[in-house]
């Protein structure tokens, strides 16, 4: 009998661990603001930090500490060598703690507006954000900046840590009006709730117990409100599952995998699978160990339906009553984070929930001033900078506005250059244009007219450096192919830049949208059945590839007019190279901007190692062969 | 049939970890889940099994043998296997079999039988993911690690090239000569692992329990001797001690702690107690605070 009084109080410590729930919240200040600082006093003040750790901090302190030999908290947090020695927070950090109450799960989130797009991760899953406001400062740009992004990411909760309430002598008054700042903050950008708290990280007030110092404060201490604020879950909303795999161990069974995006499902159900529409009832909920009478938002389940249906990687199951809506086109917000520039009109690829599609952005509404809110125009978006933008997919896709669900209307951009994650967007609404241009149905089709021309219409690209030959060649393959008969055309980039394009200039940009429009010219003139060809430097890869992709690998063919940059410099038959030299035309291929060579062209023509008329005649021969 | 209500930290951690196995393999051409037979990877497997209930998980698992494991790891780990069916890979560095000397030259040991023969496996067997069971909680260098980590060419990672996961969009596109590693039990902590265990009932190996075994000491550590290739120096002597371990790794280099947690509540509250964190147990550890990311960098996890 004294062993289980031994025991007892454990045993129910496990049940209540066991039980508990989780809030994942993220953490946004500057070094400045004394975040890490507050954050390692809170774990060390809760008991959540081992002494070894503690003691290694101590030690640190003496190295690397900011607080002259004392004991140093934020060396708790900060993990990276290079961080450690500019002494700022880079990367969105992760940290772990917990009491018998509640799991905590924080994303710790650099403060300084370089890196603002390393909030990102840390704030698209918050439940709460914690929004460190200096007592000595108040409202600062900053805390707008990121109050503002916690609001597009739509966290619904803020609490304000006023911090450093030591150094404004615990001024009741002075905290009054701060308070009272952040609350009008918070009401202007849209959040639900807001919540202040006055604490001081170095004196551990009101960090895990109420402190003398505020006597005239009577709320939660920040522990105490960390585990018991209230979040929503998403059980009450309509069912949807974005299926993330369909598992086929053999012919016997058909399971689709994925994890509930919102509501419940129960075999029986009648569902509807988005976009295609197709409707069928659902046989078998499967947990990971057995059947489920239900589940709800949040499980990772594998579901079977009473009918056989094409059902694949990025569609959404869904409750008929409810789908999510289908749309090709959007507006949306976009958080740019990579170093090179957004470019409208450059394909990028885009996930959302388990759907991978096409994208470009075509259209940059405006871009908006974290700090300010304000509406400013714009051709391109940089690192860390926000825009309203339209973007267009390959395809439609099932979706729901972020407001209404995150994992259904929260994308992120990929570069197909470089496989970067160069950007991550909210879905708004859809936009319904593409419902309205309906494709006009032709009666008489490019097969048709190629045929009375008796030839495959075809598209020759010809990429190459200014002065490499790409024209010269490309005209002698056309007065070739002439006179074996063939119909053609010729684009020629100085030429286009004279008519259809005289209102483009040089810049990345310009340059884009430049080749879109050809890539399209060029395709019409397909449809007409001829044999295109297209001479123009068209330096990126990735709009080569989009001209690829608009025109259709049937009958592209890449010829690349390879010779080195001083060749073409040499020869500098316009003297274009002499001026870029000078410094009298900026952005100039191969000298202010950059020459991505094909990886693999159809054809490969070394013009400096061999005679126009020779490389003509191997074009020719290669395409009507 | 049951009903399951989500609302739970360790639902919802496993729901999670369950969504990363599944994305992994419908992502991914060639997956394989690195085990190391100690408690994270008990976790993995058992989380594995369930992400693709009914059917067998489509993905082999591969265990880097150094040759210096506890002897009770290497069964426990064929009889796992055998148990699940679950393809079990060993690899072994061949190179550095005959040489590697965990007594004396430990960090070349780590290197060459696990880092490098990591790299050798993933290398050979043309894997270009791999999952494991590092949690970002282990150590500061591992808190800003994403759940799909990029490595490039040697299977380096690199810090300032880490691409952001919002909304758990793990981009997983990779260049040639590139590969991911995949970690499932990121957001998880030792305390969420152990109480897991329990309340799933997951089988661990019985080094995790105290157990009188033979003790003795060398360079401040507690170690338990396995067999007989590391003779006692003088001084030192065999000792039976009441012990257990917190973490597993190469004998020689795991240090045990005098304990009589017995079972799995015995071992939390033990856990909740003790103000050690789980790898000061690592000798490999006792470098300078911040080998941890060097090591990373090179390809140790």
């Amino acid at each position: 009998m004294a062993m289980a009084n031994d025991t007892q109080p454990l045993i129910d410590r496990l049940a209540a661990l066991e039980s508990r729930d989780t809030l994942r919240f993220a953490m946004c200040g500057s070094v400045d603001d004394g975040k890490s600082t507050l954050l390692g006093r809170l774990l060390a003040e809760a008991g959540m930090v081992p002494d070894d750790r503690l003691a290694q901090m101590i030690r640190d302190s003496k190295i690397h500490g900011t607080q002259g030999g004392k004991p140093d908290y934020s060396l708790l947090l900060d993990g990276l060598e290079a961080e450690r020695e500019q002494g700022i927070t880079i990367d969105v950090a992760w940290r772990y703690f917990g009491t018998d109450k509640r799991a905590f799960i924080v994303a710790d989130c650099p403060g300084h507006a370089q890196y603002t797009r390393n909030m990102a991760s840390g704030t698209s899953s918050a439940e709460l954000g914690v929004v460190l406001v200096d007592a000595q400062a108040g409202v600062m740009t900053q805390t707008r900046r990121h109050t503002a992004i916690l609001a597009m990411f739509g966290v619904q909760h803020v609490l304000f840590a006023v911090n450093k309430l030591d150094l404004i002598d615990y001024d009741h008054a002075r905290y009054s009006a701060i308070e009272h700042e952040c609350s009008k903050l918070a009401h202007d950008l849209g959040i639900a709730s807001a919540d202040a708290i006055p604490v001081s990280a170095i004196n551990a007030d009101n960090l895990v117990a109420h402190s003398p110092n505020t006597p005239w404060y009577t709320g939660k201490c920040l522990l105490e409100f960390l585990e018991t604020v209230q979040v929503e879950r998403k059980v009450d909303a309509a069912f949807a599952l974005p299926v993330q795999w369909v598992n086929r161990p053999d012919h016997g069974f058909r399971g689709y995998v994925g994890t509930i995006a919102g509501g419940r499902v129960a075999p029986g159900n009648e569902i509807v699978v988005m976009p295609g529409g197709q409707r069928s009832r659902v046989a078998r909920v499967i947990g990971g160990s057995g059947d489920l009478a239900v589940a709800e938002a949040g499980q990772a389940v594998t579901l079977t339906f009473a009918d056989q249906l094409d059902v694949a990687r990025g569609d959404v199951i869904a409750d008929p009553a409810n789908p999510p809506e289908v749309a090709a086109q959007f507006a949306c917000h976009l958080l740019w984070l990579d170093d090179a520039p957004l470019l409208p009109g450059r394909r990028y690829q885009m996930k959302l929930a388990t759907h991978t599609a096409g994208a470009q952005v075509t259209e940059i509404k405006h871009r908006i001033d974290a700090d300010t809110q304000a509406r400013l125009a714009a051709t391109r978006l940089s690192a860390n900078e926000i825009g309203y933008c339209n973007l267009s997919l390959d395809t439609d896709i099932a979706y729901r506005p972020y407001r209404q669900d995150r994992r259904l209307g929260g994308f992120i951009l990929v570069d197909r250059e470089s496989n970067a994650t160069v950007a991550c967007g909210t879905l708004e609404f859809g936009l319904r244009r593409d419902r309205n241009v309906h494709w006009q149905q032709l009666d008489v089709d490019r097969a048709a007219r190629a045929k009375i021309k008796g030839q495959t219409p075809r598209c020759l690209w010809f990429t190459g450096l200014s002065g490499a030959g790409k024209s010269t060649i490309a005209n002698l393959v056309e007065r070739r192919l002439l006179s074996e008969g063939f119909h053609t055309i010729l684009l020629d980039g100085d030429n286009v830049r004279h008519g259809l394009n005289r209102d483009l200039g040089f810049t990345d940009a310009d340059r884009v949208e430049n080749i879109r429009r050809v890539a399209e010219v060029a395709k019409l003139m397909m449809d007409a059945g001829l044999v295109v060809l297209v001479s123009f430097i068209s330096p990126f890869r990735a709009e080569r590839r989009m001209a690829r992709d608009l025109i259709g690998e049937n009958g592209f063919m890449e010829v690349f007019v390879d010779a080195p940059l001083s060749v073409c410099e040499d020869r500098d038959v316009k003297g274009l190279y002499a001026q870029a030299r000078s410094g009298k035309i900026a952005n100039f291929t191969g000298i202010g901007s950059p020459y991505e060579p094909p990886e693999m062209p159809e054809i490969h023509v070394h013009s400096d190692q061999e005679a126009a008329a020779e490389s003509a005649a191997r074009i020719v021969n290669q395409i009507t062969a | 049939m049951s009903v399951t209500r989500l609302h739970t930290h360790l639902d919802r951690l496993e729901a999670e970890s369950i969504r990363i196995l599944r994305e992994t393999v419908a992502e991914c051409r060639n997956p394989v889940l690195l085990y190391s037979i100690g408690k994270d990877s008990s976790v993995l497997l058992h989380l594995l099994l369930k992400a693709f209930h009914p059917a067998k998980p489509p993905l082999p698992m591969l265990h880097v043998n150094t040759t210096w494991k506890f002897r009770e790891m290497i069964e426990f780990r064929d009889r796992i296997a055998r148990e699940t069916g679950v393809q079990l890979i060993e690899h072994i560095n061949q190179d550095g079999v005959d040489t590697a000397d965990p007594v004396h030259a430990a960090s070349r040991h780590t290197h060459v039988m696990k880092t490098l023969a990591l790299r050798q496996a993933l290398a050979e067997l043309k894997f270009d993911a791999a999952i494991g069971g590092a949690r970002r909680d282990e150590d500061p260098a591992r808190a800003k690690e994403r759940v799909f980590s990029l490595r490039g060419a040697g299977q380096r990672w690199e810090p300032r090239k880490q691409r952001p996961e919002p909304w758990g969009l793990f981009n997983t596109q990779l260049a040639a000569d590139e590969s991911m590693r995949v970690f499932p039990l990121s957001d998880w902590t030792e305390l969420d692992v152990w109480l897991y265990i329990r309340r799933e009932g997951i089988e661990v190996v019985p080094l995790y329990f105290a157990s009188v075994r033979p003790t003795f000491v060398r360079n401040g550590a507690l170690l338990v001797r396995d067999d007989e290739r590391v003779p006692l120096e003088p001084g030192e002597k065999l000792i039976p001690k009441k012990v257990r371990f917190r973490t597993l790794g190469c004998w020689p280099l795991t240090a045990a702690v005098e304990s009589t947690a017995t079972n799995l509540d015995e071992i939390i509250g033990e856990m909740l107690d003790t103000r050690q964190s789980e790898r000061a147990g690592r000798i490999i550890d006792l470098d300078p605070s911040d080998s941890m990311e060097r090591k990373k960098r090179e390809g140790y996890f």
